[in-house]
């Protein structure tokens, strides 16, 4: 049965052959005649004025799949003389550059919601609006964006501002093509700002070295001599395995060494820079313990938590005026006096005085205080981290030369504290306050006997400690993480120097912190930042041999006893 | 006649009838009473006690330097820890070839390492003579080291306590490290088996607890014996005036040396039989916080009584336990109120306070 | 541990100094013996050309002081004369910055510890009583007991019949054999000072060195005290600082005035009361 049926059916198509036949070769005209006037109208299309930029017919490459098809045409559009060649080539580094899948034009397309709004990438003019579907981005791979970066740099070679100049000379170092060097030879000697000049010499002295003439080589060579910029050195090295004259890797290698030999002693000076930095930090966190200490005999065990309610409050601050970050620090420095300070008070009326003459047990109430005062913080702000901002003025850095630089922050704040100890090595020597503290320091008794009043100097001498730790707090906002464990963080480093250094004089809290954040930093690189920190305390438990009260211990016959 | 100092107490005896009839009754609680009684105790709870008489043994340590030397030690949980840590390294070489890894001479945590051998210090720890050798001699010999340094350079008072405070921080931070060959921040743990005993079986939890409590008992006689000798009473004159018991002919550094190592010693034992009740001995016990705790304890209970640390230790950490499961976050803030008010209004402790309402 | 009469600088010079020593062991490995002391010069303490200076102020300028054995000696002297320190530097609490101080021939105290002096056979009264505040009276006077000291011994000794009746003995002397039982701190200030004595007799010194013992007592007590210190002297050698001129006329033999660090006149109390010098600086007209 089937087979008759398909019989049937083939029979069909027989019979019914060349009716078929022209049908379908009508079909087939009327689609070329249709394709032909599409063709012949599309020139016509292109007549429409945006559309006869240039460098659309230029771009058209850039649709390709094969990335070297894309570079030739990034090239082209580079050499044309376009004005608008930088905005093209920026919208394809920044993946703006879209083409329209039905029309093949290039377009600048922005997202918005659900269609893409187009606009003519030489001036940026609306042109219209387009589904997700219609568009297709132009992609580019990292090896075209490394070229598209260089070329514009090299755009901006000529701009009339010189700090663009400049850093678009900055960029190129150490990435030029061969072939753009001879244009920056050329622009060197027409070049007004120095630095500009400068940055162009390093450029062509780094290509210089290798692939230069003999007579360009020398130069480079001559220029080399002291520089330490990173990228020349290595050129150098480079060279000194690579030069084709025994002559010439000579003397590339000494440059070498002499620029190794300068880094390294560079690096010290960095490292102290660090140091001293860490050391200031130390000085300031300390200082409060050790004046408490010295004249009250007291070890508060809470000061961490009183640095870590400094920091907090920098926060707070900031937080309250999120319009004037700039000057949040200045606000929040008395704050947190003022914060930590109030509540050292606090603890001297409520805790402290009640336990005068048992240092031992002053230590564990303050302890306890401490574990209150971590514990609070966690369950009424956050047990996470907060973020405290920098503000823009602390940020940056001052180069001395490629080699070493300084970070603004750690700046600001090694004067900062400088400027602290001033301020307590003043009120310590010439302010009534402070006379009536170094009494009751040295021999309490007497100090009554003459009138002071020294419970109150007591609760004001804790209170001032307790400030001083509230602005160490401020300091060390800026400088690291802020969390309900900063005071634990610090408080094992400032006892450290409270006993290296001795409650004698303020002289001993300074030459004690320094020196112990100068050894840590020293012994950081070389042993670990764990490893530093055993260290260095088991050379204060043997230093305390040696002098059990400290550097500068509190003197005179009253304290002996 | 008896022209003594020292305060009369009936906690004296007492403490060791309450520690004895514990001895008895708790084992009793749990093996022969029926779950469904309602003095059945779980085996969880022998073992929480077991641990806290540990902890009791380690707050009398303290409590010997403390209450009678007058040396306040912020880092005899180091001591804790360096014994906990010798009965680990045993514990844990017992373990052979059940461990992950299945290596019979490697540690887990070594061979995760990549390590080829046992490091030297491991040695010999295999057998239970030598591992309960080192019980007693790694502390001690810290502590007299430690003691050596500190006590003869005078170095006293808060200066002392702090410097304490920076020893048990720095071997925290050693211990730490996984290159020291101790297990690193996990520590020792997934211990199986003490003497052959399973850790997990309930004669052997019942074992240790006992053993705690003997120790516990042991060493309070010893301690007893010590404070009312001649020995103990020029240590309490140390405590009160150091230098004029210079001047009387006492070698006050020898005194400070022997006693404060002794007190790491039994603190060490402490750590030892608290580990494998607890299970596990990491480089957080070594913590300065815990430490500070320690005092807390012998403070809260009475110090200077030798049975008041007992009382302070049991309570604290009862009081611990329960309000870290009912209000967690609220434990610190109650541990330093804690401090704060023991040292504010019961300087003599709460034993302290009973013994001024028998004065009355 | 002798020395040969050399200048002694400061403690730190004198410690790194011995290790360089190739003559000798390192100082803790020598057991610590004190010398059997000679006595065969009448001297028993020798102080030469002793200076120290406390920031800047010379506490005691070349000071050469010399007692016999068996001497009842009495010290006297302006405030900050020297003579709290002189007793320091003997007892071993201060370091003299140079100079010697030895007692008998051979035994250098500048050497040892203030527990090896004492033990060496100098007790000290000191001008503050400082008894063992929390110790019984008894106890006090068992601890200053001459006995052996050292910490295994004191572990597991016990009183004998013997020293139990020189405690007994001694607390009568001072006058306190109903308060044996008494805590130290719970005396009167009088009481101290003479349970501070009686440790001073427990201690069986050779040489005693008595900071301003009658002060705040009665009249009574002073002759007490006085019957007491001449009664030492033969079997003990004794210097007395004092301030009561009368007390002193009635003990002393030879008086030493120490002025600004150094001595200034010694001799019979009469000839000291007429020396022009003494009359001025201190005695008065």
């Amino acid at each position: 049965m089937k087979l008759l049926k398909r019989c049937c059916q083939g029979t069909i198509i027989v019979v019914r052959l060349p009716d078929l036949i022209s049908r379908f070769a009508e079909l087939i005209f009327r689609c070329v005649a249709l394709v032909m006037l599409i063709l012949m109208c599309a020139p016509a299309q292109a007549q429409d004025n945006w559309e006869d930029s240039p460098l659309q017919q230029l771009s058209a490459e850039l649709t390709s799949k094969k990335n070297d098809i894309k570079l030739r045409a990034i090239d082209q559009l580079a050499a044309s003389e376009s004005e608008h060649r930088a905005r093209w080539l920026s919208a394809l580094l920044e993946g703006e550059l879209y083409v329209e899948k039905s029309t093949k034009r290039i377009v600048v397309a922005e997202r918005q919601g659900k269609v893409f709004v187009l606009t003519n990438p030489d001036d940026g003019s609306d042109v219209g609006e387009a589904g997700r579907r219609d568009v297709a981005k132009l992609k580019i791979n990292n090896a075209i964006r490394v070229k598209l970066r260089s070329i514009l740099s090299t755009f901006d070679l000529q701009h009339p501002d010189a700090e663009k100049r400049l850093s678009s000379v900055s960029q190129l170092v150490g990435k030029i093509d061969s072939a753009a060097v001879p244009r920056i030879r050329e622009l060197m000697a027409t070049e007004s700002d120095d630095r500009v000049v400068e940055s162009m010499r390093l450029l062509v002295s780094i290509h210089d070295l290798s692939d230069g003439t003999d007579e360009q080589r020398q130069q480079a060579l001559a220029y080399a001599d002291g520089n330490l910029n990173n990228d020349l050195i290595n050129a150098l090295r480079t060279l000194s395995v690579s030069g084709e004259t025994e002559q010439v890797r000579v003397l590339a290698t000494d440059l070498v060494q002499q620029a190794d030999v300068k880094r390294a002693l560079y690096a010290k000076v960095e490292t102290l820079f660090f140091g001293i930095s860490l050391g200031s930090v130390l000085v300031v966190a300390a200082i409060g313990l050790a004046i408490t200490f010295g004249v009250m005999g007291v070890i508060n065990m809470a000061h961490g938590e009183l640095i870590m309610l400094g920091a907090y409050t920098t926060y707070f601050v900031q937080q309250l005026l999120p319009n004037a970050i700039q000057y949040s620090l200045i606000i929040a420095i008395p704050a947190a006096f003022l914060v930590s300070g109030t509540v050292g008070i606090l603890i001297e009326r409520l805790v402290i005085r009640h336990l005068y003459g048992r240092p031992l047990e002053t230590l564990l109430a303050t302890f306890g205080i401490s574990l209150m005062l971590q514990q609070s913080v966690r369950t009424f702000v956050s047990s996470q981290n907060i973020a405290v901002i920098n503000p823009t003025w602390m940020s940056g850095s001052w180069v001395i030369n490629p080699a070493l630089s300084f970070t603004m922050n750690r700046l600001i704040i090694i004067g900062f504290c400088l400027v602290v100890f001033a301020a307590l090595l003043l009120l310590f020597s010439r302010s009534g306050f402070g006379l009536q503290m170094r009494a009751v320091a040295q021999n309490r008794q007497m100090a009554r006997a003459m009138g002071i009043r020294s419970s109150r100097i007591d609760a004001l001498t804790f209170g001032l400690g307790s400030g001083i730790a509230g602005i160490a707090g401020v300091a060390l906002s800026q400088l690291g993480n802020v969390g309900p464990n900063l005071g634990q963080n610090y408080i094992i480093d400032s006892f450290m120097v409270v006993v290296f250094g001795g409650v004698g004089n303020l002289w001993g809290t300074l030459v004690a912190g320094m020196t112990l954040g100068i050894a840590n930093k020293i012994a950081e690189p070389w042993a670990g930042a764990v490893m530093a920190k055993i260290l260095i305390l088991v050379s204060i438990i043997l230093f305390i041999q040696r002098k059990p009260r400290g550097l500068f211990p509190q003197r005179g016959r009253a304290v002996e006893d | 006649m008896n022209y003594s100092s020292r305060p009369v107490s009936i906690l004296d005896r007492w403490i060791v009838v309450a520690i004895i009839l514990c001895l008895i009754a708790v084992p009793i609680m749990n093996q022969v009473l029926p779950s469904s009684h309602a003095l059945h105790l779980g085996v969880f709870n022998v073992t929480q006690l077991g641990k806290f008489l540990c902890l009791a043994l380690l707050a009398l340590s303290v409590d010997l330097v403390w209450g009678y030397l007058g040396i306040l030690s912020l880092g005899h949980g180091a001591f804790f820890a360096l014994g906990g840590y010798a009965m680990g390294m045993y514990l844990m070489r017992q373990i052979g070839s059940r461990g992950v890894y299945g290596n019979p001479d490697l540690p887990d945590f070594m061979v995760f390492l990549n390590w080829q051998e046992l490091p030297w210090f491991w040695t010999g720890m295999e057998h239970f003579p030598i591992a309960m050798i080192m019980v007693v001699l790694a502390p001690g010999l810290l502590a007299f080291l430690f003691g050596w340094f500190a006590f003869r350079s005078r170095v006293n008072g808060v200066y002392l306590s702090i410097i304490t405070q920076a020893m048990t921080f720095a071997l925290m931070l050693a211990f730490y490290r996984n290159e020291m060959g101790f297990g690193g921040n996990n520590g020792l743990t997934d211990f199986k088996d003490i003497l052959g005993f399973s850790l997990q079986s309930d004669t052997t939890r019942i074992g240790l607890f006992l053993c705690s409590g003997i120790a516990l008992l042991i060493s309070y006689f010893i301690c007893q014996k010590l404070t009312r000798s001649r020995a103990g009473r020029v240590a309490q004159a140390i405590r009160d005036a150091e230098s004029r018991t210079r001047f009387i002919g006492f070698n006050v550094e020898n005194y400070k040396l022997w006693l404060f190592t002794f007190s790491a010693m039994l603190a060490g034992i402490a750590g030892a039989l608290y580990v494998p009740q607890a299970g596990i001995i990491n480089p957080r016990e070594m913590a300065p916080l815990g430490s500070i705790e320690i005092v807390i304890w012998v403070a809260l209970g009475g110090r200077g009584t030798l049975y008041g640390p007992i009382i302070g230790a049991l309570i604290v950490n009862y009081a611990k336990s329960w309000f870290t499961v009912a209000f967690p976050e609220f434990w610190i803030f109650a541990l330093g109120a804690l401090f704060v008010v023991s040292t504010l209004f019961l300087p003599r402790g709460i034993t302290g306070l009973l013994q001024r309402r028998s004065d009355q | 541990m002798s020395s040969s009469g050399q200048k002694r600088g400061h403690v730190e010079q004198s410690q790194a100094g011995r290790f360089l020593r190739r003559d000798r062991v390192f100082n803790f490995l020598i057991p610590d013996v004190v010398d059997r002391l000679d006595v065969s010069d009448p001297v028993l303490l020798y102080l030469e050309d002793v200076n120290v200076a406390f920031d800047g102020f010379k506490a005691i300028n070349n000071l050469n002081f010399y007692v016999d054995s068996g001497e009842l000696r009495c010290l006297i002297g302006a405030n900050g004369a020297g003579k709290t320190t002189m007793m320091d530097i003997i007892t071993g609490k201060t370091r003299p910055d140079s100079g010697t101080v030895r007692f008998g021939r051979n035994v250098d105290l500048l050497d040892l510890s203030e527990s090896q002096i004492a033990r060496a056979g100098i007790g000290r009264k000191f001008q503050k009583p400082t008894v063992f505040e929390k110790l019984s009276v008894f106890e006090n006077l068992e601890l200053a007991m001459a006995d052996d000291k050292s910490v295994w011994n004191t572990l597991h000794c016990k009183l004998n019949s013997e020293q139990q009746d020189r405690i007994a003995t001694v607390a009568l002397t001072v006058g306190l054999p109903e308060q044996l039982g008494q805590l130290g701190g719970k005396l009167s200030h009088g009481q101290k000072q003479w349970l501070e004595i009686g440790m001073l007799l427990m201690q069986e010194p050779l040489l005693l060195l008595v900071d301003e013992p009658v002060a705040g007592m009665t009249h009574q007590e002073m002759d007490k005290t006085g019957e007491l210190l001449l009664s030492l002297a033969g079997t003990h050698t004794v210097v007395v600082v004092e301030h009561d001129m009368e007390f002193v006329r009635s003990i002393a033999n030879r008086v030493t005035v120490l002025h600004q660090g150094s001595v200034l006149a010694e001799g019979q109390m009469d000839d000291i009361a007429q020396n022009e010098e003494v009359r001025r600086v201190y005695l008065g007209e």
